[in-house]
């Protein structure tokens, strides 16, 4: 129990102190889990990091789970989890309210037109970054191609581009892998 | 309601590939098919989760959460989003060396990484469509310039000027967003 909370309370910490979540988290994550704590070594920790990439969810939560089911089991692993989400869970909560509740000043809805604006820049920045590791050749090319045109142009759910593009993966990588062998 | 938020978010937690902002193309979704917030109200979302603290999916999904169903919605949408996650990861915790080498996940990877790439830029596309080009105004008539919010496209091409600067570059995403705040205030798009 004494390890559970532990768990809860430094990834609370860990979530209240991260900007942006993902890479971000890394040299606090070796700060705390690593040195502090010493529930997992570096390299555990960048291990934890690849699988997270690799993984459907949010790297932040499968490196959190991760780190906690090594130290404690599952309910370790649902400690951790539920600590790095929980100052998201007050701090937003508290915004969203107070956003909601002065919506129609005239000031803020100007300030929001701005950052309209930096938002989709940032978007664009964050897809150049993206861009170099994931559209590494033709075939990255083409699947880019397909789904940017498919999610713009038509309204499915994004699930089905998702399943698409593993499928896709799965096939052309055996194929690539055969073609080089 | 609630459950149907769980459902949408578990979804999310599970077919989201990849960290930052690969939840948003599952958020622009839900809001095309359940209206349960705005284009403008999901961008505001972005700026929010980016100058707070937290992992920005997670950011998104509690305000996501909040704005449709109060703090029940926040922590269910939260919930949601991360139950996947330890789904996945505890079952997989049991047979890591395997999952590393295994090259049908190698290959599933080496499709979805585009594929998330593709799915956040069109979502981005969208966003800047919806907020450059007015498409309520009333057709014919009208101007270019009444078609297009002409300052908040001079505004965006400044600022992804500014921002390949190698002196800013390196800067915390929140530092744009305050300063793009102040000259919404000064110029109103």
């Amino acid at each position: 129990m004494q390890v559970l909370l532990d768990l809860f309370i430094t990834f609370a910490k860990i979530g209240a102190i991260t900007f942006g979540g993902g890479y971000a988290m890394l040299p606090i994550l070796q700060r705390e889990v690593v040195e502090k704590k010493q529930w997992a070594t570096n390299e555990d920790v960048m291990d934890y990091y690849a699988i997270g990439q690799t993984t459907p969810g949010i790297i932040a939560i499968n490196t959190a789970t991760f780190i906690g089911q090594k130290t404690k089991g599952t309910l370790g692993g649902v400690a951790a989890t539920l600590g790095v989400v929980f100052p998201s869970l007050i701090i937003i909560s508290i915004i969203a309210y107070f956003l909601n509740a002065v919506s129609d000043s005239a000031l803020l809805s100007s300030a929001f037109s701005g950052i309209r604006v930096s938002v989709y820049i940032l978007i664009l920045q964050a897809v150049l970054k993206l861009w170099k590791k994931a559209v590494i050749d033709k075939v990255g090319l083409i699947i880019f191609t397909i789904v940017f045109l498919l999610a713009v142009f038509t309204s499915y759910s994004p699930v089905y581009f998702v399943i698409f593009a593993g499928v896709l993966g799965v096939v052309s990588f055996r194929f690539l892998n055969k073609a080089v062998k | 309601m609630l459950l149907t938020l769980y459902i949408e978010f578990f979804k999310t937690g599970l077919f989201a590939v990849g960290g930052g902002l690969a939840t948003l193309p599952f958020l622009y979704d839900l809001s095309d098919r359940y209206g349960w917030f705005s284009y403008e109200q999901l961008a505001d979302m972005i700026a929010v989760s980016e100058s707070t603290p937290g992992a920005i999916g997670v950011n998104m999904a509690t305000y996501a959460g909040f704005s449709t169903a109060g703090v029940p919605g926040a922590i269910i949408a939260t919930l949601g989003l991360v139950s996947p996650s330890i789904i996945i990861i505890i079952i997989l915790a049991h047979v890591l060396e395997r999952f590393k080498q295994s090259t049908l996940v190698q290959g599933a990877f080496y499709g979805l990484r585009p594929a998330s790439t593709a799915l956040i830029a069109a979502a981005g596309f969208n966003f800047m469509y919806h907020d450059l080009i007015n498409t309520s105004v009333y057709s014919g008539l009208q101007s270019l310039m009444d078609v297009i919010n002409i300052k908040a496209l001079i505004f965006s091409v400044v600022l992804y000027v500014i921002m390949q600067h190698r002196l800013f570059k390196h800067l915390h995403p929140v530092v744009f967003i305050a300063f793009s705040a102040i000259i919404g205030i000064l110029f109103s798009f």
